[in-house]
């Protein structure tokens, strides 16, 4: 039973980042923008959100250091493909490129340092409940911030009329725009707002996760996190699912290494990338009929003026 | 809610005046000094051939370019627009050519994004409901655009327009995409709106419409406005010689053309679309001889892509005997092998399906004939061949272009089209496939594209024309059938298609049934 609720505590750990970063690329896709760059913003906030909170001692500095240098980062890749329309692949990869090596400058005086990791929620009684008090409510911060993020989202995007014009600069750039709307304005928030995401998502490795900088310490949870935006369709819930899926997948690997399962440890550190190339292969066969990628995806947008 | 009351006023000052505006883009001007007044309770027209500046004028008005010079008056006084949302607060409605909405999102949704947003979602879909009874133009407020029908999605465009009470409404060729019969609903409407107060500004290339719907016309001509009229004393080839700046060359027939073997015969073709948003092929049979046009009516999205690309190869059908061409079963057979039995295609498209845009025009001829001719020795390309291709094209068709051998997207529609279409015919093919042949083009060259087609038919080639235009179809066709929902029906002689039979064609009812119903009756 120890073992379980172990499995499950660093489930949602690991499964954490996926869903920050995915959810902030979510929106981004939803405004027409295909930001490829996620895993170099998230590297640029994982090194920031430490220099932050070694040289200040505090998590929420930390975090804020995480998001701010995220969204600086976005806004390079927004004045790129927005200002000046140039390709948003390209532009992407650049940015993880980018995004790679800032991080390695910045982070080359923190490696070794270590931190206080983020306390975890403690309520007396709730979370001395055996089983489960620890998993409801004996998570670290994040834990919660990310589910409360997901919620925010879906209401934002069906609930709201903001959000309902960003799904709509997605949909058709040209409607958009002849209809009175600020599709570049709106996209570049979209942009940041990903951005933001994705340095969050970064800075909670080293202030969460393992209280320590190395760098390349996102190993591909960037792209995991693009790939999840295509397995949950866009939309925000099935998120949550796809997070968890892959967060399990990659732990689980981890337990059954250490139970000496006969398999290769190369292999099953593959596991979850091999997930998914799996899930997108499905995905991309079984795709029908209406709600599937914002139409306008990708596509460069030059208003007439 | 819809309290515009008639201003007793009104007849003094127009409600909207344009003074010498002028949009200039570089060196070209869109619009040189154009001066318009719009009345209420009036339908003006507004004529002209593509680019001669329509779009940019409309555009203008309603907020969304800003003018490089001159200025406009509402009520007399001047008016600078920030943008659309200005526009429509004080009383301006468009209703888009390409209309503006959302596929992947809801009739209330997309009406919501056109409104100011100051009342709850609720209120609004009450609200939308309201007016679409009282206009007769009914919708489902929950419905995802990508599910509606053409005339169903302009019905949205008209009420979202509807909701703002607005005294002034602009419809950019709204009957282009809509059957005869939901052409007469439209126009139902709009006299509604016009003995309600409203002023109409209303963009067509149907004159005989405008004659019969409109009170004034001005028509432009490269962006300059030649003259304001009254339609209904006109003619339409007066207000067409007005548009077109000269006579426009009449189409002959020639003389009787002889009606060979079949050459391009479809046999029970059904296919499934391979986009979830594409038209079931179902049980299409026809049969076309040498010498003879057929054309296939019908809105669009009802198929004929989906037919066209079944035809030229783009998708293989299941069974070869499915498509035959000069007396081959070509189902399976690829685009090029088609090509080589002596078949030509001309889709829709001009730029991306038509020609590769960034190419240029030698590099275009060599895509679709190289299979049949010598512009490839061992191999290689050989250029001289290519540019001689081009060549030929330019001078059969008239081709205009800054140089020799330019980026197709450098040519304007008409010119391109023009280079697609005889890229074709050069290559003397025995069956001809065109897909709107001169959708989007100016009247000369449509005109030049029409002969060219009878011409080729007079020398012996099978024709199937595509197109939405049911007066080109009467003009250049010997049958015409309808595609509805992926069906085909049975040809009718064109001398005896009437509009109002293929209306009915076109809406999906059966003429055979109908008829029961006039004996019955």
């Amino acid at each position: 039973m120890e073992l379980v609720e172990a499995i499950i505590l660093s489930v949602l750990a690991a499964s954490t980042p996926l869903l920050i970063a995915a959810t902030g690329e979510l929106v981004t896709e939803r405004a027409g923008v295909l930001n490829l760059g996620v895993e170099g913003m998230m590297i640029v906030g994982a090194a920031c959100g430490f220099g932050g909170a070694w040289l200040s001692g505090s998590t929420i500095i930390g975090a804020l250091c995480g998001i701010i240098a995220g969204m600086l980062l976005s806004l390079v890749f927004a004045m790129m493909t927005l200002g000046l329309a140039v390709n948003q692949v390209a532009s992407g990869l650049a940015l993880t490129i980018l995004g790679i090596g800032l991080s390695g400058l910045i982070g080359a005086g923190f490696v070794g340092e270590r931190i206080t990791p983020a306390p975890h929620l403690h309520i007396p009684g709730l979370t001395d409940i055996p089983l489960i008090g620890r998993i409801l409510f004996g998570e670290d911060p994040f834990i919660y911030l990310s589910l409360a993020l997901v919620v925010a989202v879906w209401g934002f995007l069906y609930r709201t009329r903001p959000g309902l014009v960003l799904r709509a600069c997605g949909d058709n750039h040209v409607s958009a725009h002849a209809l009175g709307y600020p599709v570049l304005r709106i996209r570049t928030l979209a942009v940041m707002f990903g951005g933001a995401c994705a340095g969050l998502a970064g800075a909670y490795l080293p202030l969460a996760y393992t209280p320590f900088f190395i760098p390349g310490m996102t190993a591909g949870r960037g792209w995991i996190a693009l790939a999840l935006v295509v397995f949950a369709s866009w939309l925000p819930g099935r998120l949550v699912i796809g997070a968890y899926l892959f967060g399990a997948v990659t732990i689980l690997q981890l337990h059954a290494q250490g139970a000496g399962v006969g398999i290769p440890s190369q292999f099953m550190s593959a596991l979850p990338y091999l997930a998914t190339v799996i899930v997108l292969v499905l995905i991309s066969r079984a795709r029908t009929g209406g709600s599937t990628a914002p139409a306008a995806l990708g596509t460069v947008f030059v208003p007439d003026r | 809610m819809l309290n515009s009351t008639p201003d007793l006023h009104s007849s003094e000052t127009p409600l909207l005046q344009t003074v010498g505006l002028t949009k200039r883009y570089g060196d070209f001007l869109a619009n040189d000094r154009v001066d318009i007044e719009i009345w209420p309770r009036q339908i003006h027209a507004l004529l002209g051939e593509n680019g001669a500046g329509k779009s940019t004028l409309v555009k203008t008005i309603y907020g969304l370019i800003q003018p490089s010079e001159g200025e406009m008056l509402w009520h007399g006084e001047r008016m600078v627009l920030s943008g659309p949302s200005e526009a429509r607060s004080r009383g301006i409605g468009m209703v888009f050519q390409h209309f503006s909405l959302f596929d992947n999102l809801t009739v209330a949704e997309n009406v919501a994004l056109g409104l100011d947003g100051k009342e709850t979602f609720k209120d609004m879909s009450a609200r939308l409901e309201q007016v679409s009874n009282v206009y007769g133009l009914p919708l489902d407020p929950k419905r995802e655009v990508w599910q509606l029908s053409v005339g169903e999605r302009q019905r949205i465009e008209i009420v979202r327009a509807l909701m703002q009470d607005p005294k002034f409404l602009i419809l950019d060729e709204p009957t282009a995409v809509l059957t005869p019969q939901e052409a007469d609903q439209l126009f139902i409407v709009l006299d509604r709106l016009k003995t309600e107060g409203r002023a109409i500004l209303y963009i067509s290339h149907k004159l005989e419409e405008v004659k019969r719907l409109c009170d004034t016309a001005t028509i432009l001509r490269l962006g300059k406005k030649v003259a304001t009229c009254n339609p209904k004393a006109e003619t339409a080839s007066s207000l067409a010689r007005m548009m077109v700046g000269t006579e426009i060359k009449e189409v002959r027939a020639g003389a009787e053309r002889k009606i060979t073997v079949p050459r391009l015969v479809v046999n029970d073709l059904s296919l499934e679309p391979d986009d979830p948003h594409g038209v079931r092929l179902q049980h299409i049979s026809l049969e076309l001889r040498g010498g003879e046009i057929l054309g296939i009516a019908g809105v669009a999205g009802n198929g004929q892509d989906e037919l066209f690309a079944a035809l030229s190869g783009e998708r293989l059908s299941q069974d070869p005997g499915t498509v035959v061409i000069e007396g081959i079963a070509a189902g399976q057979l690829s685009i090029t092998q088609r090509r080589k039995l002596g078949a030509a295609f001309v889709p829709e498209e001009r730029l991306g399906h038509g020609t590769a845009p960034r190419m240029k025009l030698s590099e275009n001829a060599l895509l679709t004939g190289h299979a049949a001719s010598g512009m490839v020795q061992h191999g290689f390309i050989n250029t001289t061949a290519t540019l001689r291709a081009v060549d030929r094209a330019t001078e059969a068709f008239d081709v205009r272009k800054a140089k020799r051998d330019p980026e197709a997207a450098s040519l304007s529609g008409g010119n391109l089209q023009k280079f697609i279409v005889g890229r074709e015919i050069l290559r003397n093919p025995a069956v001809l496939v065109v897909s709107q042949p001169t959708w989007g083009v100016d009247a000369g060259a449509a005109a030049v594209i029409r002969q060219a087609v009878l011409d080729l038919a007079a020398a012996g080639a099978a024709v199937l024309v595509t197109s939405q235009d049911l007066d080109e179809l009467a003009e250049i066709t010997d049958r015409i059938a309808v595609m509805f929902h992926g069906r085909l029906s049975q040809p009718l002689a064109t001398s005896e298609a009437s509009r109002e039979k293929l209306g009915l064609l076109m809406g999906g009812s059966s003429l055979e049934k109908d008829a029961a119903h006039a004996v019955g009756a």
